[in-house]
């Protein structure tokens, strides 16, 4: 479990991270979003004190690390993994040497050493790139021998900076599935910070929103999408619901515009063919789209209603009791 | 070419080679020390100590400011303390490895500042202490840097040992200054001068070689 209690982190006068408060269960994928410059990466750094805090605690399965020694830190270090978006592999080692330093540092014998090493390539799937130089491998690969050197010494812990951000969409897709393999199989906490709602959308459990190095909403992944609490977080939501109508459909409309999103309940089903037997309008969908967070569905549709001025009232309020949520879009004119 | 002449080239090469050995590898042995000192200390690196390093930096800027003829002057005095004497190519090494020594150090440094701080930062993530940073991380990633710096500073030296000779060093330097400069023999100097060329470029394409080979980005 990691618990950071009033984390702050300032650089002369810069305050990166402002008194951040945040409980991440054991188990959890735990994303962090927001835009550059947020304090994101100040925030990850902390966790391990890469980054000491200039005030506050963070505490790794309970224990206070910034109570700790260099020394003590160091050993701390070696429970909490980390990889990078742009790897940070040791260029000059092959990939057995980048897996066997990590457990070099913890002081973990040769013979230790080549029997780890091997089973860590299988399960990341290099297990025939233990002899390639970092420079002979693909970008998915090296963030593949990054995660293997960030396991090696069974940590309880996985931080992420951006660690698909400069990799293809395939690849993204392939290194997320294996963290999220790596959560299940293992129970590691994973905290990741992206800037990919898509990335959210597949793995997380729960997401922070940052703004000006504070934390200014968490909400469980699935929420975040359906019903998000900030205006940052509908921003970002809206990056991956980009339904936008042509100005052609909006011009040429004769009733009023909503945008109805959908928690894929069954009770949900009918609520189109409802409204229009309940009311006197009519219900023309302009634009729909389902994703799926964490394998829950989440439907986004635009719709035009059509009928006298109270009849659209009583259909929009009645849609919105039934529904996460309408948004009107444009009223009738 | 006289054999005595012939046999006064071999001895004037050996000398020189003898004063390269010594002042090389000192300036090798304690260079990177003193070089990776000069960049663990810096600002942001895991023993980062002001005093320390303007302490050091400073001295190391005064050595090198110094011009070498002079620097030869003024360790004479140092060289007879120690050596019991000011001639020959032993006494020569002497300050040649003086020069040597901060000449090579900076270089050192300047190959460490440029690995990618993200690198030691990883390695830093896993646990890794400084010790094992150095030896794993540092030496290897600057590898190629430290052998480029190491063909230019054992080429800098070879001139600098030229000079060395003047004050009764000996080597080539001195063999052509006597036979060419002082006895008007202009065929010993110019094959000096081819001979030193001939020796540069060769160092420079061993040292390339080795750079490159090092070179695993
Ligand atoms: N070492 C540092 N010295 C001074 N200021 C810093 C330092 N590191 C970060 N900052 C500042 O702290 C703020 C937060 O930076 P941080 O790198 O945490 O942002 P981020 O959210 O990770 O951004 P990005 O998405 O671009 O990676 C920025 O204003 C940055 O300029
Ligand atoms: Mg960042």
């Amino acid at each position: 479990m990691i618990e950071l209690v009033n984390v702050t982190k300032t650089y002369n006068s810069v305050t990166a991270v402002d008194n951040v408060n945040l409980t991440i269960p054991k188990g959890e994928i735990f994303g962090i979003i927001g835009y550059s410059g947020a304090g994101k990466s100040t925030l990850l750094r902390c966790l391990n004190l890469l980054e000491k805090p200039t005030a506050g605690q963070v505490l790794i399965n309970k224990k206070d690390l910034t109570a700790l020694s260099k020394t003590e830190v160091r050993k701390e270090r070696l429970k909490i993994g980390m990889i990078f978006q742009h790897f940070h592999l040791i260029s000059s080692a092959k990939v057995y040497d980048n897996i066997a330093f990590s457990m070099l540092a913890a002081g973990k014998t040769k013979d230790e050493i080549q029997l780890r090493v091997p089973e860590l390539l299988e399960m990341v799937g290099l297990a025939d790139r233990a002899d390639h130089y970092p420079a002979q491998l693909s970008g998915g690969q090296k963030q593949r021998v990054g995660i293997a050197r960030a396991l090696a010494n069974d940590p309880t812990v996985l931080l992420c900076d951006e660690a698909t951000s400069a990799l293809d969409p395939n690849t993204t897709a392939s290194i997320l599935k294996l963290l999220k393999e790596i959560n299940v199989s293992l129970g590691i906490t994973i905290v990741l910070i992206t800037h990919e709602m898509e990335v959210v959308q597949q793995i997380c459990h729960r997401v922070a929103v940052m703004e000006n190095g504070k934390v200014i909403e968490v909400n469980e992944a699935y929420e975040l999408f359906a019903d998000p609490q900030t205006p940052l977080a509908k921003q970002f939501v809206q990056t991956v619901h980009s339904l936008t109508l042509p100005e052609r459909l909006l011009k040429a409309r004769t009733g009023s515009i909503a945008q109805i999103t959908f928690r894929g309940d069954s009770a949900e089903d009918s609520i189109i063919s409802e409204t229009i037997s309940r009311f006197k309008v009519t219900v023309n969908i302009l634009h729909g789209q389902i994703s799926y967070i964490q394998d829950r569905p989440l439907g986004i549709l635009i719709v035009e209603i059509k009928g006298n001025q109270s009849e659209i009232e009583r259909a929009i309020e009645y849609i919105t009791i039934r529904t996460n949520r309408l948004e009107v879009l444009a009223d009738v004119s | 070419m006289s054999l005595n002449l012939l046999n006064e080239f071999g001895i004037a090469f050996l000398e020189t080679a003898w004063m390269l050995t010594i002042s090389v590898t000192l300036a090798v042995l304690i260079g990177i020390p003193l070089g990776i000192g000069l960049f663990v200390t810096s600002e942001g690196m895991f023993w980062q100590n002001k005093i320390l390093q303007n302490i050091s930096g400073t001295i190391i800027n005064i050595i090198r400011s110094i011009p070498f003829v002079i620097l030869l002057v003024v360790l004479l005095p140092l060289t007879t303390f120690i050596l019991g004497t000011s001639m020959g190519p032993t006494a020569a090494s002497l300050s040649l490895t003086v020069a040597g020594i901060p000449f090579y150090a900076r270089l050192v440094e300047n190959s460490l500042r440029e690995i990618d701080k993200g690198v030691i930062e990883a390695a830093e993530s896993c646990g890794a202490s400084p010790w094992l940073i150095i030896r794993k991380v540092l030496l290897p990633e600057s590898k190629s840097g430290l052998i480029a710096g190491l063909t230019v500073t054992i080429i800098s030296l070879l001139s600098y040992s030229a000079m060395a000779g003047m004050i009764g060093g000996g080597g080539i330097g001195d063999l052509a200054i006597r036979f060419g400069y002082y006895r008007y023999q202009n065929e010993v100097m110019v094959m000096t001068v081819v001979f030193l060329i001939f020796l540069v470029q060769l160092i420079q394409f061993i040292g390339d070689r080795a750079a490159h080979a090092a070179d695993k980005r």
